[in-house]
């Protein structure tokens, strides 16, 4: 499926979530449910250090495609990062680089990413689309 | 007994609505919320007074300048200095702490000169002195904490040495809300020719301040801590010591003469004041004093502790609550974490609520390493806050907690 494609999905979910409560009740099921199995991600070479919470992210292409694994120590965190990872994850270099992310607007997380908020979104981002704007280049 | 809900009244921004819920302002220790006392003193300087001082000969700049020299005298008053020329205006405890670093390491600190502060201390009372060693070849030496919370001063003692020149110390942990027993240090170190350095930003909103009393060498804070508006602090300084360190910045408004082969400074306070100082600042500060002192800080002081106590005693009576700081001696910052449960995530669902708190490392790594997390969830209380606040936040991890619980 391709990003917008994905991105209406999840924003078709969560409009059948009413209020905050349970949105971000649905995002730390999500973080829960949120399982990397890789013992070298969690290590300083993948970490993006923010004030508030940790996030590591790991970048590596397979065909044509880029296979991204990322985690945070934070569950909400994690949540928001498992919904990036849906979208962006095995996607196309290019497609990744050029994705405008309006789901976060349209579920109203966007305020996650403001480059001010401390919990490392905004930079996972940027590292995600630099890295693939690096190997489309 | 204070009418809290009059005071609460004074205060526009806490009738807003966070998410639809009324605001609950536990942020204090960041930056209090303005009485509109202050508001419409900065509104009507800009309206009705605005003028750059000490130079002008027209009648709205002398009139500008009154009012600078009044806010200081209020400082001066305020904390009970000797003199008003040993209150300079600076843009806040940073910039202070910065400026007597920086002087004192032109002046009175040579190489191998030893410098002494604590684990507790914001980075703004590290980094500073940090830099400053690595510049002049000085020793930089903490005084540590024990699991309470507490200064382990018997090492203080054991950390003097006859280089030992100063000890900066804060007087109430930004984060622990610990207030240490600066007057007995000071006691203790100027048997030894010590210079002392009080961090006082957050202290003089909930203590009152008697800096002769003290015998503090510095006492320093902020503004905007205490009802004042952003980007106004204070650096009190013994006159002794004005006045043989050298000027921070180097301007107009600080000299007496210049010519291209020499400059001619000033006496204190105008020599540290170089460039437009921050005169609307000034005067909010002023008339946050006047505000605290209207209501009188005693008072302030002991309805404070009260919502503080309260508070304390019904965290630790939650399950899964652990509260960093156990001492009698605290006020103002408050630092707790929930079991299991990240402080990023329990500060975003507390925000959801409208309860406003911090959580992070609130600028103090090294006391973060020694009790071994990440960061702390913390509440910091004001003189506006009741004891509904108390129980909102209280009810608001109840359900922070449920909420993390989920499947």
């Amino acid at each position: 499926m391709n990003i917008n494609s994905i991105q209406d999905q999840i924003i078709e979910e969560f409009s059948e979530l009413n209020d905050w409560l349970d949105k971000y009740e649905y995002l730390i099921t999500l973080g829960k449910s949120h399982n990397i199995y890789d013992e070298d991600l969690k290590t300083d070479k993948h970490l993006i250090a923010g004030c508030q919470s940790n996030v590591w992210v790991k970048t590596e292409i397979n065909n044509n495609n880029v296979i991204l694994k990322a985690d945070s120590d934070a569950l909400i965190t994690r949540g928001i990062i498992s919904l990036l990872l849906r979208v962006l994850n095995n996607q196309t270099a290019d497609d990744i680089t050029h994705a405008d992310l309006y789901f976060l607007d349209k579920i109203g997380l966007k305020s996650n990413l403001s480059p001010s908020r401390a919990n490392g979104l905004a930079a996972i981002v940027k590292q995600i689309q630099s890295y693939a704007a690096e190997i489309g280049a | 007994m204070l009418n809290i809900d009059k005071i609460r009244a004074d205060f526009p921004i806490l009738k807003r609505k966070i998410y639809n819920n009324p605001l609950i302002y536990l942020d204090n220790a960041a930056t209090t919320q303005k009485p509109q006392q202050v508001i419409d003193s900065v509104a009507e300087f800009y309206s009705f007074k605005n003028s750059n001082i000490h130079r002008g000969v027209h009648y709205l700049s002398e009139e500008a300048d009154c009012e600078y020299q009044q806010a200081r005298e209020t400082v001066k008053e305020y904390i009970n200095a000797e003199k008003s020329s040993e209150i300079i205006f600076t843009q806040g405890t940073t910039d202070s702490l910065n400026f007597i670093a920086d002087t004192l390491g032109r002046s009175l600190l040579k190489k191998g000169d030893e410098i002494i502060i604590t684990e507790m201390e914001h980075h703004s009372n590290i980094v500073p002195w940090q830099i400053l060693c690595n510049q002049i070849d000085a020793v930089l030496k903490i005084i540590p904490v024990d699991d309470n919370g507490t200064l382990l001063l018997e090492k203080l003692q054991e950390l003097i040495t006859d280089k030992t020149r100063l000890i900066s110390l804060t007087y109430v942990s930004n984060v622990l809300g610990i207030i240490n027993p600066v007057k007995k240090i000071i006691k203790q170190v100027h048997n030894h020719d010590i210079l002392v350095i009080i961090d006082g930003a957050q202290a003089v909103q909930h203590i009152p301040i008697d800096v002769q009393s003290l015998d503090c060498d510095f006492f320093v804070f902020s503004g905007h801590k205490m009802y004042a508006g952003t980007g106004i602090g204070v650096l009190y300084a013994k006159q002794k010591w004005l006045e043989v360190i050298p000027p921070y910045r180097y301007g107009g408004g600080m000299i007496s003469e210049v010519n291209f082969e020499n400059t001619l400074f000033q006496d204190p306070p105008q020599k540290f004041e170089a460039g437009t100082v921050n005169i609307a600042g000034a005067v909010s500060l002023k008339t946050a004093i006047e505000y605290i002192n209207a209501i009188g800080l005693e008072s302030i002081s002991s309805h404070e502790k009260k919502v503080y106590s309260y508070t304390v005693e019904k965290l630790r009576k939650l399950p899964k609550v652990t509260v960093y700081g156990n001492t009698t001696d605290m006020c103002g910052a408050l630092s707790f974490n929930l079991d299991n449960i990240h402080h990023y995530d329990a500060g975003t669902l507390l925000d959801k609520m409208g309860i406003a708190v911090r959580t992070g490392k609130h600028c103090a790594e090294p006391l973060m390493n020694r009790y071994g997390v990440q960061g702390t969830i913390r509440a910091s209380f004001a003189i506006y806050n009741s004891i509904e606040d108390a129980d909102a936040l209280i009810n608001g991890i109840r359900k922070v907690q449920k909420i993390m619980a989920t499947k």
